[in-house]
């Protein structure tokens, strides 16, 4: 077992006292699996992918990644499991905009200590930025820089990549491109792969789906 | 981790120079204007103590005569067959008149040990010395004294600039002072049993060490001006500082998210953004040190001439690199850039790792913050308010300055907001409100720069109405000082007579130039002997003054005394001054005195000569309706040489060439300051328009052209400058009132009346509207050229 999630909660601070996000979610996956989480708008899905990635901290519950109990880690092995064993795709593409295209695909592998050349070069060309790699991230399409952030979270070689909405700013033609190819070279990588999603369509490509409703799993 | 994260760092400095020149620029020009100052006031006291170190001044008590300005040299042995141990010192001054150097002798047997080369030299080459009987100086002053001596010279680098010290039978002789001598230097330990001075020697006093003439202590408050400037200077460029780190820390915020997003641990990030500043707070340190290097090496001759000016201290006017003052400049830009980078790192320590990585640059700092910082202004207004009603001393006059330029630069914020609110409520017209709303908008972006802005044009209204308040007294002061039409000098006593005799028919009045250096009320003064007459009672004006009061001095009932020995005794009209065994005189008038660096007592002529017979006036000044006519006489018939002559007009423009001299200081740092802040402007507008677009894209979407866009950005620069340039007028005028009433009277002792100079504060005004408009020329001109494509962005949400 990868990941195994356990009675999970999570609520946030709301005018009239705290506002359950999550409430009692349990969820496992396996390595190489792939699953889509769906739901409405502030069911919760991106609360939990934040969660199982280090990037929050649950009020209650149990995240075991890879043998590690996310919740018990402190601010620094949170760190640690993110740069080693995670890879985020965020929706918003968060590349460094003051890092070409090279540097940026090759930055969480170097923090990790994983740098390997050939292995950029090669996902690079496998997601045709090969003519792009001396650019900034403002001088690149929607497309183009979400395949960065794709590449810059295969590169870690992680154990599951987690992905919030990864085509929600990109067309329909382009979104089903990108993720083509993130479904290829995840499965090449052997990760597994979480991703968020609204849409149906793209939901369905994926091994498995669960819907949040309410914070709570269907 | 490490090498990675602070490539990714440093990657932003690389894809934003501007950003990292500014930052740099900042911290070298605050460094610069405080480490120029540092190295002036380091060079300044390093002269005295090497002054100290080897004339004794300040470090052992003294005897001096009560009377006249020599010692029999009988006294001194007298002195020392009684047990006494005390060193005999003889003083005077050799060289072109332009030129002099000041010649100390001292006996080495009899001097205090390690009291500069002679002290040593009575322990460690004795004989070597004896043979020789060299003159010690350093280089400067040994290639002024090349050709007038025929001993040799010995150069010390420790020697106090402009001075040479010899043995006491050299001095002597190259003095003309056979068997005289200047003051005796009293041994810190004295034998027990020994007769009292009084007894050996009754016309000597005892002036205890660290008196008046301790001139390090005398300068002090110079420096302390000095030092306010560069601090303020330092202020203003850490303004900029702040304003370029904060903007940095903002735009770095979706950076920071990433970074950790991607698995670096926060503390790690948090002592890179520290290292980081460290290596940049260093970079700007060094080029910022070199940069006060150069300013300390052009001021300093003017800072030298200022000194000798004000107290008669000399200073050496070359500057050598002395490690204290450049690790505290290096010392100074790390704490600068710590104190300004503090905040904005404790906000990214406290950011939570899922905030909004949307960079929030200068965000509108709205409620509580605001009314905080207006609640604090108020505050030290009020400190500052109290300060001037009940404060004493040079420190509380300065803590004064402080409370009142920091208070008024944290009220600036709030004061323009309320004007642009009341603007935009008056705008009927769309673009109107649109660009009040819009200035609002930028207003905390731009507030430090106004506020360095403030800072700067309300220390130049201050300094300049204080040193323009100064030269009106100060020329005034020399029309009623030299009222004499001619000024001669004589060489002997008998051409004294003859002169006097001669000059007796053509002459209105022929006033005799007669003084002694003395001490008075237990400080170092001069007393004059003034041959009372129309001239005086006609010309001289009182700061203060009993009835009658030349007459009762020409009856040698009364004396007059400067401001500067009235204020430094505590002694006011109508208090008694004691002016020689057993005399004690009324105070009957107190005369403004600007420029002279001791105090100083004027009685009747009479009085005078009966005090100190031995006195002879070599030195007159001559009334004449003629003076034209006389000079030749004098030249022609009575035989005068023609440069022992000069005229009214010649000592007038002497006097305010030395005046202008100066404050030329003061004018170099004031416009330096201002030249910060122009550039803090500059930069603030520069780095402020790389984020317009997305508040400008939605005017230029609704229809105001790029063009027009660009000419409001320049017209918005005009209008805050405007605004600042008047709040700055009256914090300007306190901070010159200030100045003239407190700061002036604690540190020279004489307090000068306030003129106001409306044209030259216009001019002020328009020089920083045209900063303003040069600062916002450059942005407006981008933003007017920016290309549709990048506005369109906005709303495509690609940026």
């Amino acid at each position: 077992m990868l990941l195994s999630v356990k009675a999970l909660a999570k609520s946030y601070p709301g005018a009239d006292g705290p506002v359950p996000v999550l409430r009692h979610v349990d969820l496992a996956m396996q390595a190489g699996e792939t699953l889509a989480l769906t739901g409405e708008s502030g069911s919760g899905k991106s609360t939990i992918l934040h969660l199982v990635g280090g990037l929050d901290t649950a009020d209650s519950g149990e995240i075991l990644l890879d043998g590690h109990d996310m919740t018990r880690l402190d601010d620094k092995g949170r760190a640690a499991m993110r740069r080693d064993a995670v890879g985020i795709v965020f929706q918003q593409f968060n590349l460094i905009p003051s890092l070409d295209v090279a540097a940026n695909i090759a930055f969480q592998a170097r923090l990790a200590g994983r740098y390997d050349p050939h292995a950029t070069q090669d996902l690079a060309e496998a997601l045709g930025l090969t003519a792009q790699m001396a650019k900034y991230p403002e001088q690149l399409s929607g497309g183009q820089q979400q395949r960065v952030a794709i590449a810059r979270a295969l590169a870690v070689r992680p154990r599951i990549i987690l992905a919030d909405e990864p085509t929600g700013n990109l067309d329909e033609t382009t979104a089903e491109d990108v993720l083509d190819q993130m479904l290829a070279l995840v499965a090449g990588t052997g990760a597994a792969l979480m991703m968020v999603t609204h849409s149906r369509g793209l939901a369905a490509r994926m091994e498995r789906q669960v819907h949040l409703r309410q914070g709570t799993l269907e | 981790m490490m090498r990675t994260g602070l490539s990714a760092l440093w990657s932003h400095w690389r894809r934003n120079p501007l950003q990292l020149f500014t930052l740099v620029a900042g911290l070298a020009l605050a460094t610069a204007l405080w480490s120029g100052v540092q190295a002036v006031n380091a060079e300044a006291r390093a002269s005295y103590d090497a002054a100290a170190a080897t004339l004794g001044d300040g470090q052992y008590d003294q005897l001096l005569p009560e009377r006249g300005d020599l010692i029999a040299q009988k006294t001194f042995i007298a002195l020392r067959r009684a047990g006494w141990l005390v060193g005999p010192v003889v003083e005077g001054r050799i060289g072109a008149p332009d030129n002099r150097v000041r010649l100390v002798g001292l006996d080495p047997l009899t001097t205090p040990s390690g009291l500069g080369p002679l002290g040593d030299a009575a322990t460690t080459g004795l004989p070597d010395y004896l043979e020789q009987l060299p003159v010690y100086a350093n280089a400067a002053t040994a290639a002024k004294l090349e050709g007038l001596l025929n001993t040799p010279v010995v150069i010390d680098a420790d020697i106090a600039p402009d001075t040479a010290i010899t043995d006491i039978s050299v001095a002597q002789r190259l003095l003309g002072m056979d068997v005289q001598l200047s003051r005796l230097i009293v041994a810190p330990v004295q034998p027990i049993g020994r007769p009292p001075l009084a007894e050996i020697a009754p016309d000597l006093i005892r002036r205890p060490a660290q008196g008046g003439g301790d001139v390090g202590r005398l300068t002090d408050s110079f420096h302390l001006n000095l030092t306010a400037f560069g601090l303020l200077s330092f202020a203003v460029g850490i303004f900029i500082v702040h304003g370029a780190i904060g903007l940095v820390f903002e735009q770095r915020r979706g950076m920071v998210r990433t970074l950790r997003a991607l698995g670096m641990p926060l503390n790690r990030l948090i002592v890179l953004m520290a290292a980081e500043l460290l290596a940049l707070a260093l970079l700007g340190g060094v080029v910022g040190v070199l940069l006060g290097y150069l300013i300390a090496a052009s001021l300093l001759p003017d800072v030298a001439a200022t000194i000798e000016g004000l107290y008669g201290a000399q200073v050496s006017g070359t500057l050598q690199l002395r490690p204290a003052w450049w690790l505290s400049g290096l010392a100074i830009s790390v704490l600068g850039t710590g104190l300004a980078a503090a905040g904005a790192l404790v906000g990214i320590a406290r950011m939570p790792l899922l905030a909004s990585a949307k960079p929030r640059a200068w965000a509108t700092a709205r409620g509580t913050a605001r009314r905080l910082q207006a609640m604090g202004s108020l505050a030290l207004l009020a400190v500052a308010g109290l300060l001037a009603l009940a404060g004493e001393g040079l420190i509380m006059g300065f803590g004064l300055l402080g409370c009142l330029l920091i208070g008024a630069a944290l009220l600036l914020p709030p004061v323009l907001d309320r004007v642009l609110a009341g603007a935009q409520r008056l705008a009927t017209n769309v673009t109107a409100q649109w660009f009040w709303a819009d200035t609002r908008q930028q207003l905390p972006g731009l507030s430090l720069a106004l506020m360095a802005l403030l800072l700067a044009m309300a220390a130049n209204i201050g300094v300049s109405t204080m040193v323009s308040s100064f030269r009106l007294t100060f020329t005034g002061f020399l029309d009623q000082r030299l009222a004499s039409e001619l000024y001669v000098t004589t060489e002997s006593a008998a051409q004294t007579a003859a002169f006097e005799a001669f000059v007796a028919d053509p002459a209105r009045e022929t006033l005799p130039l007669l003084s002694v250096d003395t001490t008075l009320a237990d400080l170092p003064a001069e007393l004059y002997g003034a041959r009372i007459g129309a001239t005086y009672r006609e010309n001289w004006v009182l700061l203060a003054q009993a009835p009658d009061v030349w007459t009762r001095v020409a009856e040698q009932q009364a004396l007059i005394v400067n401001e500067q020995l009235a204020r430094r005794a505590g002694l006011w009209v109508g208090d008694d001054l004691t002016i020689g065994t057993g005399l004690a005189l009324p105070i009957a008038g107190i005369v403004g005195d600007y420029g002279n660096p001791i105090g100083q007592a004027i009685v009747a002529e009479p009085l005078f000569r009966d005090l100190y017979p031995e006195v002879e006036a070599l030195s007159f000044g001559v009334r004449s309706e003629t003076p034209q006519a006389l000079r030749e006489s004098l030249i022609e018939e009575f035989g005068l040489p023609a440069q022992n002559i000069t005229d009214q007009a010649q000592i007038k423009a002497f006097s305010l060439s030395v005046f202008e001299r100066t404050f030329t200081v003061t004018a170099a740092l004031n416009v330096l300051t201002l030249a910060v802040a122009a550039f803090a402007i500059f930069m603030s507008l520069l780095t402020l328009a790389t984020m317009r677009l997305p508040q400008l894209a939605p005017a230029w979407a609704l229809g105001l052209t790029r063009r027009r866009l660009g000419q409001l950005e320049l017209v918005r620069a005009v209008v805050l400058a405007a605004l600042t340039a008047l709040c700055a007028l009256p914090l300007g005028l306190a901070l010159a009132w200030v100045l003239l009433a407190v700061v002036n009277v604690e540190a020279f002792g004489w307090r000068l009346p306030m003129f106001l100079f409306p044209l030259d504060y216009l001019t002020l005004a328009l020089f920083a509207l045209v900063a303003a408009v040069i600062a916002a020329t450059l942005p407006a001109r981008r933003l007017a050229r920016t290309p549709p494509s990048d506005l369109l962005k906005v709303f495509a949400n690609e940026r």
